[in-house]
């Protein structure tokens, strides 16, 4: 008898210390059966499921008035970023260009993505000297090498921010599975000619890609859709 | 139409969007100004952390893995800046432990007891308990956590997540009892 009655007094004890979390919404359902059933049972219990409700309530009042922060806080906290970008500009992003043009692409029309080997290893050793071109700082009116046999596909226009490297540019070309083929461009601004895909593209999808490419500043400093 | 999660605005935040970052802090700016107003005492302070609670997110980003909710997550940085920043006050010698407990002398139930107003009462008595029975109740019923989460914010085992409700709970009926309500519990 006596070890029944225990049974019943933690039990009792467990449903009482469950009870806050029953107010506040967050117990499993499996819980929130079990206080509920002894609730339904037990007056005493639902009395005191009440004073529980009473300090919920009133513990909302209270930090109800506490009020809320300046526009300081908001302010100090964007001069911080901005002065920590400038000290070190987004060191610690992880740039995972590959995941979100996967993400990107998964939305269109098939098309065929891959490239002929031959045109492609040719392309990787162009696109080696003109990364070089791009990181060279000196005078870039001197227009590179091209791509002779890339003639058609859906092409772009880019000039590649200051401060991307080389392996970030490759990264970038990468996961779009783009290929510089011509730069820089006569036309000066250190532009460069970059194949998206072998087939052109339909205007929708490629101003997609070329936001999407656009979004990412570090690397880019322009890009436009190009013949 | 559904707003965008704070998993995903966390996911930009690491891309460096500061467009997510805004909409993140206007999200839940004013509840972490209360949870860190509720150690420091200190509107001045308060902001200031909050700042560093949000700078903090901005940085680790990248690294957050959606273990806990994200408003969780931010909970757990305020409560380790804030106790952080109790503890560098020059002028109080700041130990969790003893701080636990402190009661907020300002609140005497007697002198509230003058106002005959329960409910009034009931908040006073809640403002008057200990930090460490303050920071559990806050969680639980002001910032909707579960047993769970709390554990994870606090960082104590889940049943002591319970005991420590518990307790804190029958502070405030005694507090209350002392000021006259009594409330039948325990």
């Amino acid at each position: 008898m006596n070890t029944i009655n225990k049974q019943k007094e933690t039990e009792c004890h467990d449903l009482e210390a469950l009870l806050p979390w029953h107010a506040n919404g967050t117990l499993n359902r499996r819980d929130a059966e079990r206080v509920e059933h002894a609730l339904a049972s037990d007056a005493d219990l639902a009395r005191r499921y009440r004073l529980v409700r009473e300090e919920l309530a009133e513990t909302i009042h209270l930090n109800e008035t506490l009020g809320a922060p300046s526009a300081r806080a908001m302010e100090k906290l964007f001069a911080a970023i901005d002065a920590e970008e400038a000290r070190s500009p987004r060191r610690r992003r992880s740039f995972d260009p590959a995941r979100r043009i996967s993400e990107l692409l998964s939305g269109f029309a098939p098309r065929t993505l891959a490239w002929s080997a031959a045109v492609a290893a040719l392309a990787i050793v162009v696109q080696s000297a003109i990364i070089g071109t791009v990181l060279w700082k000196g005078d870039v009116s001197t227009p590179g090498p091209k791509l002779a046999s890339v003639s058609r596909g859906a092409f772009a226009v880019i000039r590649f921010a200051p401060q991307a490297t080389a392996t970030e540019i490759t990264n970038f070309l990468g996961a779009y599975k783009a290929t510089v083929v011509e730069g820089p461009l006569r036309s000066g601004g250190g532009l460069y000619r970059i194949r998206l895909g072998e087939n052109q593209l339909p205007p929708a999808d490629m101003g997609k890609v070329i936001r999407q490419m656009q979004d990412e500043s570090r690397i880019v400093g322009f890009i436009a859709a190009a013949d | 139409m559904q707003s965008t999660s704070d998993e995903v605005l966390i996911g930009r935040i690491a891309n460096g969007d500061r467009l997510a970052m805004q909409v993140l802090y206007a999200r839940h700016h004013v509840r972490v100004f209360r949870f860190v107003l509720r150690y420091v005492r200190d509107e001045a302070m308060a902001e200031d952390l909050i700042s560093e609670v949000f700078l903090d997110v901005w940085r680790q980003a990248g690294r957050f893995e959606g273990r806990s909710s994200v408003s969780t997550w931010l909970l757990a940085i305020a409560r380790f800046k804030s106790l952080s920043a109790l503890r560098r006050r020059p002028d109080e010698e700041f130990d969790e432990d003893s701080a636990a407990a402190i009661e907020d002398e300002a609140d005497d139930p007697e002198r509230v007891l003058e106002k005959k107003d329960k409910s009034a009462l009931i908040r006073q008595c809640l403002a008057g308990l200990s930090a460490q029975h303050r920071e559990i109740v806050d969680l639980v019923y002001y910032h909707d956590k579960s047993v769970e989460e709390v554990a994870q914010i606090v960082g104590i085992p889940e049943n002591t997540v319970k005991t420590r409700m518990f307790y804190a709970r029958k502070r405030l009926a005694e507090l209350l009892k002392a000021a006259g309500i009594e409330r039948g519990w325990p």
